[in-house]
């Protein structure tokens, strides 16, 4: 029991994080019915930002470590925020009218130029957050271990998730974005500017995707610039197990995953893990392509 | 005095021409209606006033400004709002939700928001009593009534209405065109297409007739309704019948 406990939290840990990610990937695709196969590289950057941040003198001490940490993660947001309005602009605004394969084929194209623009900077080699970036803090609760990066993932991640379904589901902007997702047309002629709101989502979802790869990347401490290709497919699993355009659906998948996986992690093997998670999407794919959620509210985001 | 104007507009998709040079006219407070059958381009020419789309050639001015380049959320701004043909209201957004988002322009004045809803309430009572419901659970004739409120929202000078009584019970096309009388009498200028020409050359004083995409036909909406070419292809009156 304390077994299945602890992974329980261990999952929700990671989960919590393939939820931001698969966010990035839930919204865009829901307004453009686009799969920004670029997206994980946006989490990868974001871990490097944060390794960059924190290697330098922000823990210097003058505020608290745990405060630090957040300062860096808002900064690798708005860093990355930035690179996904650049690269929407640039590789993607240019063939809004063209073919579903052009697109992939482009963000395919982003994918590699930001992976080998971060391979220049950084270096090919594993780079690692230096141990004294997080405090070795651990809590006894109630008889199983939690740490002190467990804490600050989930309520960051959390934080994250819920202002995002507030603004989503509260306020005018959030109610265009919703709008725009169900028909372009009729959005404008609201007088929704839906170029603007294509740039927000591209803004949104890379800040997400940093924030999580600052997460992780302080949590396993190992980055690589390659890491973006399989966080991305998980959280692209976990994107349509919460049926793909729902914003929810994708918070709900992204922990059910992140669950799935430290079970079986567990359970089964922890060297077999990624298979799982991969076992899981081709099983969706070819079974429950609208979700587990349903069809009914798989209705795009 | 003329607030809208077209002049020698063309409108293509690819190879296929939609409206070949139209010149169409629609006065400060008028009702002007464009009829014409399926296919004869109304919906096209509504879309091109509207931005969504863009002219092969030709102008399209409104007031001092010249539209054809103008992006269609600019268009809203300037004070044109089109009621999309098939209602398009946002299924799985409250009707409070469609509304608000008709008056995007003015998100960041709540009370303007506010009055534009009680404006559209006193209008469609009815869409008061449902402004919690998701819009895709109204009635055909409910959701034609939040398609034309939510484009009051933006409190528009020029209201384009594309067939808006499509689908409806011959007792709700009623309702839904004293409606639209009220709105003209507010002060809101319409451009109105429809199939069903009885009722639109009763409430519009000027009418168009599209056929193929040029103007076949055009004047006040009583000489059109004696006129024989439209009771015949319009009115689905006889020949024999024009003649008595
Ligand atoms: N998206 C499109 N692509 C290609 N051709 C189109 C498109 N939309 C309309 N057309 C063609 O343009 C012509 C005019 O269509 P339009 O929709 O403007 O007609 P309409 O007068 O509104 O007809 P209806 O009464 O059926 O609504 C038709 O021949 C139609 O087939
Ligand atoms: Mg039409």
């Amino acid at each position: 029991m304390a077994l299945f406990i602890e992974q329980l939290v261990n999952g929700l840990t990671v989960g919590a994080v393939y939820s931001l990610v698969a966010l990035g990937y839930t919204m865009v695709y829901g307004v453009m019915r686009m799969i920004n196969f670029a997206h994980g590289d946006f989490f990868m950057i974001g871990s490097y930002l944060g390794f960059t941040l924190v290697s330098s003198a922000l823990l210097g001490g003058a505020i608290p470590l745990w405060a630090a940490l957040i300062v860096v993660v808002v900064l690798s947001m708005a860093g990355v925020a930035i690179i996904g309005v650049i690269v929407e602009r640039a590789a993607y605004r240019p063939l809004r009218r063209s073919s579903r394969l052009t697109a992939v084929v482009s963000a395919i194209g982003v994918s590699i130029f930001l992976q080998n623009a971060v391979m220049l900077i950084w270096g090919p080699r594993y780079r690692a957050y230096p141990p004294w970036s997080v405090p070795s803090i651990t809590w006894q609760v109630g008889g199983i271990y939690i740490n002190f990066m467990q804490v600050l993932i989930l309520a960051v991640s959390f934080g994250l998730m819920v202002a995002l379904y507030l603004f989503v589901q509260r306020t005018t902007v959030g109610a265009a974005i919703r709008a725009t997702a169900i028909d372009h047309d009729t959005a404008r002629l609201m007088g929704i500017d839906v170029d603007q709101i294509i740039r927000l989502i591209f803004l949104i979802g890379p800040a997400l995707g940093a924030a999580a790869g600052v997460l992780l990347g302080l949590y396993y401490r190992q980055i690589h610039f390659t890491v973006g290709w399989t966080y991305g497919l998980k959280a692209f699993t976990a994107a349509i197990m919460g049926g793909i355009g729902n914003i929810p659906g994708a918070m709900v998948g992204g922990l059910l995953l992140g669950i799935l996986e430290m079970l079986g992690a567990g359970y089964i093997s922890s060297a077999w893990k990624d298979v799982f998670v991969f076992l899981i999407l081709i099983l969706l794919l070819m079974f429950r392509p609208t979700g587990l959620l349903g069809e009914r509210i798989a209705e795009k985001v | 005095m003329s607030l809208l104007e077209l002049g020698d507009v063309h409108i293509a998709y690819g190879n296929v021409k939609a409206v070949k040079g139209i010149d169409l006219v629609v006065n400060d407070g008028e009702i002007v209606t464009l009829l014409g059958a399926n296919g004869a381009g109304k919906t096209t020419t509504l879309r091109a006033i509207s931005g969504l789309l863009r002219l092969q050639s030709g102008v399209i001015r409104f007031g001092e400004h010249e539209l054809q380049t103008m992006p269609a959320h600019k268009i809203v701004e300037l004070g044109i709002c089109h009621v999309p043909e098939g209602r398009r209201v946002f299924g799985t957004l409250t009707v409070e939700e469609n509304l608000n988002l008709g008056a995007y322009k003015y998100r960041n004045d709540p009370g303007r928001v506010q009055s534009g809803r009680e404006r559209v309430y006193q209008l469609f009572p009815r869409l008061e009593e449902r402004q919690r419901q998701l819009a895709g659970t109204l009635s055909g004739g409910e959701q034609q009534m939040l398609a034309i409120g939510r484009g009051l929202m933006s409190d528009p000078r020029v209201l384009l209405l594309d067939e808006p009584s499509l689908g409806l019970a011959p007792k709700l096309v009623q309702e839904i065109f004293r409606t639209i009388c009220e709105i003209n009498r507010q002060g809101v200028t319409i451009l109105l297409v429809e199939q069903n020409a009885r009722i639109a050359l009763r409430v519009a004083e000027r009418a168009y007739v599209l056929e193929t995409g040029r103007i076949a036909l055009s004047g006040e909406s009583l000489e059109l309704r004696r006129d024989p070419r439209v009771q015949q292809a319009y009115l689905g009156v006889k020949e024999a019948a024009g003649l008595s």
